[in-house]
């Protein structure tokens, strides 16, 4: 592979490459959601991002929230946003978090106007938008910029053979070269956090992930488990697939960071990266949407996703390109395998062969090839909450 | 080289995992460790479904069970070389 790889994307305002052009239109909160789906009903082109809170939250799980929010409308895969909320206050503050990017976004909201009229107003400005962001032509971007974030899900002992290590040679090519990139599932790590922590870029790092590490084992495992956290760590489907326990199921989990490269920061849920190119932990569920989402929120555009038994998970913003070493799972659900690498697990490719393939994959879907998840209208938009509203 | 039947992670290792479908009991399986690309062969004690475990040694209740050089669990009953290992015979010791 030569140094410089070129894609055709769209270069955002604030200088950031996104590989995908949405108008989105999103709900400040839950009773703004029908709203925002009779905007993208009428307007063609648009994107609704119904989701089930923003209510009554403090605190924490308030910054959250708006962290979420802004860090979704100013994703480079956006190119223009209608926020729509219940009253202005908290609506103008997600404007305000989106337009510091400086793309085109406009808050509308829902008191003293009702449904109709802000419906009526804001469909008007969201087809200015999507004629606007439709004229916008793709211009020649290095692949180095992307931001490229991993999850794996369904796995089975596959994923630790196969499709997990394909990932971490990719990040292991790619890191070098000026990527960011970003790793989560604070509670699927549980058996291999030893490994994790070694392998944080200084000690500083390490100690703060183990800090991450031990408050969501302290605050939110101890007080609430259950043999085997009721059958969701393992998950059902990760038994069906061979995986026994959790340990066994975080040592596949960790190889998708590679052999070489190391993590130089800890992220918070849906935090921006702000050390530069490099590998970085967040903090995260270990559920494919809600982790999918917060990695979208902290700017990624592109996200790989291995997977064994074939979780079927896609993101509204953010392509998901899912990879598999299952040969079964090649077998009875193709339709949402992008990257069978299969052939590992038959000793016919290398996981440098496959990491290869991955990175051919990876620049095709930045040029605009759809994802097996976008073609089927996968669009799982999670918000993660910390705890109980007011 | 043929394809493999099992395949392990690590010389350490005291299971494999079984990467065909249809493995039946009897079958002498040709095991590959990634590590090294080392093989060797064992024969299959039971019927065991693609992705699951099979044991490489007899293991003994509370021993502890070895997969990428690591600790996954201890056996909580006597398993066989050659046998299956799952939720029946191996278990977390973390929740």
């Amino acid at each position: 592979m030569s140094n410089s790889q070129k894609i055709m994307a769209y270069r955002r305002e604030n200088g950031r490459v996104g590989v995908r052009n949405h108008v989105v239109i999103l709900p400040l909160d839950d009773i703004s959601n029908a709203a925002c789906e009779a905007v993208a009903n009428n307007i063609k082109g648009t994107l609704a991002l119904p989701h089930a809170y923003g209510r009554l939250q403090f605190g924490a799980d308030l910054d959250l929230h708006f962290r979420t929010m802004i860090g979704t409308g100013a994703n480079p895969n956006v190119a223009a946003c209608v926020v729509i909320g219940i009253e202005p206050g908290w609506t103008q503050k997600v404007v305000d978090g989106i337009a510091a990017t400086g793309k085109p976004v406009t808050g509308f909201s829902i008191e003293q106007n009702g449904d109709i009229a802000t419906i009526a107003k804001a469909s008007r400005q969201a087809k200015d938008y999507v004629h606007w962001a439709t004229a916008l032509l793709r211009e020649p971007c290095d692949l180095s910029e992307l931001w490229i974030a991993a999850k794996c899900g369904e796995s089975d002992t596959t994923t630790g053979l196969a499709s997990c290590p394909t990932v971490g040679n990719m990040y292991d090519k790619l890191i070098p070269k000026g990527i960011y990139g970003c790793f989560g599932e604070t509670s699927e790590l549980t058996g291999a956090e030893h490994l994790c922590q070694a392998r944080a870029a200084t000690p500083e790092v390490g100690e703060k992930f183990t800090r991450t590490f031990m408050a969501y084992q302290n605050e939110v495992i101890e007080p609430h488990k259950t043999s085997d956290l009721s059958d969701s760590q393992p998950t059902k489907g990760n038994i069906e697939g061979g995986l026994t326990t959790i340990e066994e199921k975080a040592l596949g989990n960790l190889e998708k960071i590679g052999k070489k490269v190391s993590y130089i920061d800890v992220l918070e849920p849906a935090e921006a990266p702000a050390k530069g190119p490099g590998l970085y932990f967040m903090d995260t569920s270990s559920a494919a949407a809600e982790c999918c989402t917060l990695q979208a929120a902290a700017g990624y555009v592109v996200h790989i996703f291995p997977t064994g038994q074939g979780n079927i998970i896609g993101n509204p913003i953010m392509p998901v390109i899912k990879l598999t070493g299952n040969p079964r799972t090649v077998r009875t659900m193709s339709e949402h395998v992008d990257l069978d690498v299969s052939a590992i697990v038959r000793r016919e490719w290398t996981i440098d062969d496959a990491g290869d393939a991955l990175i051919d994959l990876i620049a095709a879907t930045a040029n605009g090839r759809f994802t097996a998840a976008e073609a089927l209208g996968h669009r799982e938009f999670v918000m993660t909450k910390l705890y109980r509203s007011a | 080289m043929s394809i493999p039947h099992l395949l392990v992670h690590d010389k350490r290792d005291n299971v494999g995992v079984v990467v065909v479908e249809g493995l039946t009991a009897g079958t002498e399986m040709l095991c590959v460790v990634t590590q090294d690309n080392s093989d060797f062969k064992l024969v299959a004690r039971q019927d065991v479904p693609i992705g699951h475990k099979i044991a490489l040694t007899d293991l003994k209740l509370e021993e502890n069970v070895v997969k990428y050089g690591e600790n996954i669990g201890r056996v909580v009953a006597d398993i066989s070389k050659g046998e299956h290992v799952h939720t029946h015979n191996l278990k977390t010791r973390r929740w």
